[in-house]
């Protein structure tokens, strides 16, 4: 009987494994799973660090609120350097995003309903902006603003500023773009033949169809500029435009303390909480027009 | 149905209502710019005064310090002021004196940038290759058997974007400290007290491919996610076993995204310094570390140009082919 039935029962074993075509894919299963705990642990560890109660941000003393509040020096509630890099990193990612935003916006627009030579140089300049690695246009700039803009723009928080614009005005184009190319012109069109001037039509049509895809880009333009170190490094004047990241980075080449990693969990949080922010607000207004949420402002 | 029903009917009631304004446009004697489908009759300054702001942030910023930088390492140099650069603006001045000085740097004399440029390659290639691998693995498991967890993962998986690039790196330096955690781990087989941050091209190349392959994961994940199930199931009907369905079907479906994919992660990974000065030392320095040290260096501007230069040309033919490939695809949407 038994042996009869043989053939047709389930082999176990390796060899079973492999000859069932409906095997669960554990090899896969097993790389990404280990691929997303490599990717994220050494970030919760770094994180759980800053509240060591040592200096070493490597082997665990305890738990202790030193290096956020109590050290009445390292802390970087007290540190002053800390605060003042912190100030200049907001001040910089604030005024990129009042001025990036907008003027990409305005450029994806005009691209988009405007395909005269002019505009392609223009676009091919600006996607070449968005692939060119940093380091390039961050020593291009550097070099800038120190011969021939070295007497009425020197190296300091203004550079600082150009240079975060100049690195950073792709990114509403390139996802202001995408969104009109999903929207179409029918709505302005509509607009349009119920009497509306072209300016009406972009204000009162064009703009508010555009809200989401603007609320993302001022998340993403303002979290990258939280964590935008080439440029800035390249573009700093010492120690009176230094960033967070800057600070960060100049420390763990010194001899970092869990004071560093404080640090760079307010940097951490600040950006998770704006780009958090961005996405809820897209999912918000992008309801029913797409298929929304966090899968769709992953692939801008 | 709403669509055939406008394409059959508006082009009659659209002419006629164009057809005053066309007149109006021609008696003026101003050509303009119409936008031929709605009709609608723009000044002929009113979309590129959109382009406008953004083309003058960029000629400033974006065309004119590349120029600058030409100037620069085609300029000479003030021996008399510390060997600061004097750049030569106008293109019939340009030498190539102090720009052949460097690149020289790369194959004869003492040849000091040859090392870090060979290793570049090296280490760029590798990792870039295992982003690849490990990359198209966890896009494939999430694109087709992350069934429940799917937006969970995806969320994982595009978290690292914002978590700067420093601070991950930065982790990863007290997790390799000769007494923390991953000697602690490793101790057992035989690594107690390792230096891993001495220099080590293995931990230069890890530390690549952590800090970019979420790059590649989320453009083959994308295309992986569009495949439609019947062309797979198509593959196993014509007799193809898994695997050559796998080799036939979908693996040249993704063809175009693994190569977006190694593009977008190359590209940064050749301007790379930071990576190697949290992680490394001299003995792992990349292209990116040469041009930083020319930055803080008192007179390295030349150098700095001449070096930027000869990387834009590195990474010349990838950005074409990026800036081609998106191209395309706006044109396909």
């Amino acid at each position: 009987m038994s042996i009869a039935a043989a053939p047709e029962a389930p082999v176990r074993g390796i060899r079973g494994y492999f000859r069932n075509p409906w095997r669960r894919p554990r090899f896969l299963q097993a790389t990404t799973i280990g691929y997303l705990l490599w990717s994220l642990l050494p970030v919760i560890i770094a994180v759980i660090f800053s509240f060591n109660a040592g200096r070493s941000r490597a082997s665990w003393q305890g738990f202790g609120l030193r290096w956020w509040t109590a050290d009445p020096t390292d802390s970087i509630l007290h540190d002053a350097e800390i605060r003042a890099a912190m100030l200049q990193t907001f001040k910089l990612s604030i005024l990129t995003v009042i001025i990036a935003v907008p003027l990409g916006t305005l450029f994806a627009i005009g691209i988009d309903r405007w395909h005269g030579r002019p505009a392609r140089a223009a676009n091919f300049t600006m996607l070449l902006s968005f692939v060119v690695p940093e380091i390039i246009l961050g020593v291009s700039l550097y070099i800038l603003f120190t011969s021939l803009f070295k007497n009425f723009i020197p190296l300091g928080t203004n550079a600082q500023l150009l240079g975060l614009i100049a690195y950073q005005v792709s990114y509403p184009v390139i996802i202001v773009r995408a969104r009109l190319l999903s929207i179409g012109p029918e709505y302005e069109e509509a607009a349009m033949d119920l009497g509306g001037t072209p300016n009406q039509a972009i204000r009162r049509v064009l703009l508010p169809l555009l809200t989401p895809a603007i609320f993302a880009s001022v998340a993403l333009v303002f979290a990258d500029t939280v964590d935008d170190f080439v440029t800035v490094q390249a573009l700093s004047a010492g120690s009176t435009s230094q960033t967070l990241a800057m600070k960060i980075y100049s420390a763990a080449r010194a001899s970092p303390t869990p004071e560093v990693n404080a640090a760079a969990t307010v940097m951490l949080i600040s950006t998770l909480l704006v780009i958090a922010g961005g996405v809820l607000f897209y999912k918000r207004f992008s309801k029913g027009q797409e298929l929304g949420g966090a899968t769709d402002f992953a692939q801008l | 149905m709403p669509e055939i029903a406008t394409e059959t009917t508006a082009p009659v009631g659209q002419e006629q209502a164009e057809e005053p304004r066309r007149r109006r446009r021609r008696r003026r004697g101003d050509p303009g710019t119409s936008d031929e489908r709605s009709g609608v009759w723009y000044p002929r300054w009113y979309w590129p005064s959109f382009i406008a702001p953004g083309t003058i942030a960029l000629i400033f910023l974006f065309v004119l310090p590349f120029y600058v930088v030409f100037s620069v390492a085609f300029g000479t140099v003030d021996f008399n002021n510390f060997g600061t650069a004097v750049p030569y603006y106008a293109p019939w001045w340009w030498s190539f004196h102090t720009f052949n000085g460097t690149l020289q740097q790369f194959y004869a004399g003492s040849h000091i940038y040859q090392d870090p440029l060979f290793r570049t390659f090296e280490y760029v290639i590798a990792a870039s290759i295992i982003c690849l691998v490990v990359g198209y693995a966890v896009a494939y498991y999430t694109a087709r058997f992350a069934t429940k967890y799917k937006g969970l993962i995806l969320i994982l998986l595009v978290s690292p974007f914002w978590i700067s690039y420093l601070m991950r790196i930065y982790a990863w330096q007290g997790l390799l400290d000769t007494d923390g955690p991953i000697n602690v781990i490793l101790g057992p087989f035989g690594f107690r007290n390792t230096n891993f941050l001495e220099g080590k091209p293995i931990t230069i190349i890890l530390g690549l491919v952590y800090g970019y392959i979420p790059f590649m994961i989320l453009p083959i994940y994308a295309s992986l996610d569009r495949i439609q199930e019947s062309l797979l199931e198509a593959g196993r009907d014509l007799g193809g076993s898994g695997a050559q369905t796998f080799w036939r079907v979908t693996l040249p479906l993704s063809r175009p995204a693994i190569l977006a994919g190694i593009v977008i992660v190359t590209l940064p990974m050749f301007g790379d310094y930071y990576t190697n000065d949290l992680l490394g030392s001299t003995k792992t320095s990349m292209f990116g570390n040469l041009i930083s040290q020319q930055t803080e260096a008192t007179a390295g501007s030349t150098r700095a140009a001449s070096l930027v230069l000869i990387l834009s040309v590195i990474v010349l033919i990838p950005m074409m082919y990026y800036l081609r490939e998106t191209k395309r695809q706006v044109e396909q949407a």
